[in-house]
């Protein structure tokens, strides 16, 4: 069972890895986007690791619905209310149980995916972080939650994402330009999946 | 007021610009406020940037610029790109953040800016604001 401290932990891990990867992100973003996706994450996942420990939140619902706000308010850029919807919804569909199991997350982040790309217009093959996170989502499964398969998932997700042609976001106005680069954005979503499955290990 | 179809006794739609740049929202504002002068403006509030003065969008701009032109009758919120769109698509997602009766324009950020604001002055509501601001796509160039 998953209680609030294994989603504190995640988030906690994934903002060390977001101040790891950050030059990285933001390397990837200046060739096809505003090189500031590091940047951007790395002062939202600050200001969530800070609001988690002030208000100590005491459900995983409660801790990813307060996360998903914090970085809607403080990245500043379409990261913020993308990985900030991502987190609302989904614990928002977890509800206030106090431990959920693998399965239920897996469901509940099946919707926070789905309202993400509801949000962004966008689908698998649009080189966007959504190349990650739905061939994550897919592998996780419902019944059998594997957090080391949705983590393979999201790598072999982003690193997909080198050929494709951009359709969504600032990288679209390269058209065919846009064509051999990672996306950064589908970097981040591998690395929090990545965060997860360590995090689960 | 005579003009237009009044809304809610008297009270105008409000107009919030939601640009990247702070300069780009409060020089927008100006040029509209401009072009709608002689006699009562609607209230207009630029969201420009970061709160640091960056590039970028923020959330909490947007919120205290929606609360401050919002008299009752609507809030119709305008927007260049990106980050400013998916930005005020969640903050409305949420429910809580945003005025009742706050929308989302879907218009060419400066044209539609004048149209929103020379509309909301006349005592249009925010249906009328919303199709004066989304006409201005209509409007061919060449």
């Amino acid at each position: 069972m998953l209680d609030a401290d294994f989603f504190r932990r995640w988030l906690s891990a994934a903002a060390a890895a977001v101040n790891r990867e950050a030059d990285h992100l933001t390397e990837l973003d200046s060739a096809i986007g505003d090189a500031d996706h590091g940047s951007n994450l790395q002062r939202g996942f600050a200001a969530v690791t800070a609001v988690l420990e002030k208000e100590a939140p005491q459900t995983p619902g409660a801790v990813l619905t307060l996360a998903g706000r914090q970085l809607i308010s403080t990245v500043g850029g379409a990261s913020g209310p993308l990985y900030g919807t991502l987190l609302r919804r989904t614990g928002k569909a977890l509800g206030d149980a106090a431990e959920v199991t693998p399965g239920q997350l897996a469901e509940a982040l099946r919707a926070g995916v789905a309202a993400v790309a509801q949000l962004g217009g966008a689908k698998a093959g649009d080189k966007t972080m959504l190349d990650a996170l739905e061939p994550a989502v897919e592998a996780l499964g419902e019944s059998t939650a594997s957090f080391a398969a949705a983590r393979e998932a999201a790598e072999q997700g982003a690193l997909a994402t080198v050929p494709l042609q951009a359709r969504k976001g600032r990288a679209s106005y390269l058209g065919e330009r846009s064509i051999g680069h990672q996306d950064p954005g589908a970097t981040s979503s591998a690395l929090l999946v990545a965060t997860l499955a360590e995090v689960a290990s | 007021m005579s003009r237009g179809s009044l809304g809610d006794g008297g009270k105008l739609v409000g107009i919030v610009l939601v640009s990247h740049s702070a300069q780009v929202a409060a020089a927008v504002a100006d040029l509209a406020e401009g072009l709608a002068g002689g006699g009562t403006t609607a209230p207009v509030a630029p969201a420009g940037g970061t709160p640091d003065g960056g590039l970028g969008t923020s959330s909490e701009l947007i919120t205290e610029a929606a609360r401050a032109v919002d008299q009752g009758a609507g809030v119709a919120v305008l927007v260049d790109l990106g980050s400013a769109v998916l930005t005020v698509k969640t903050l409305l997602a949420e429910g809580d953040e945003l005025p009742d009766g706050t929308r989302l324009v879907d218009a060419p950020f400066v044209e539609g800016a004048i149209a929103a604001v020379v509309t909301a002055s006349a005592g249009g509501d925010l249906d009328a604001v919303v199709a004066a601001a989304s006409e201005a796509y209509d409007y061919r160039k060449a």
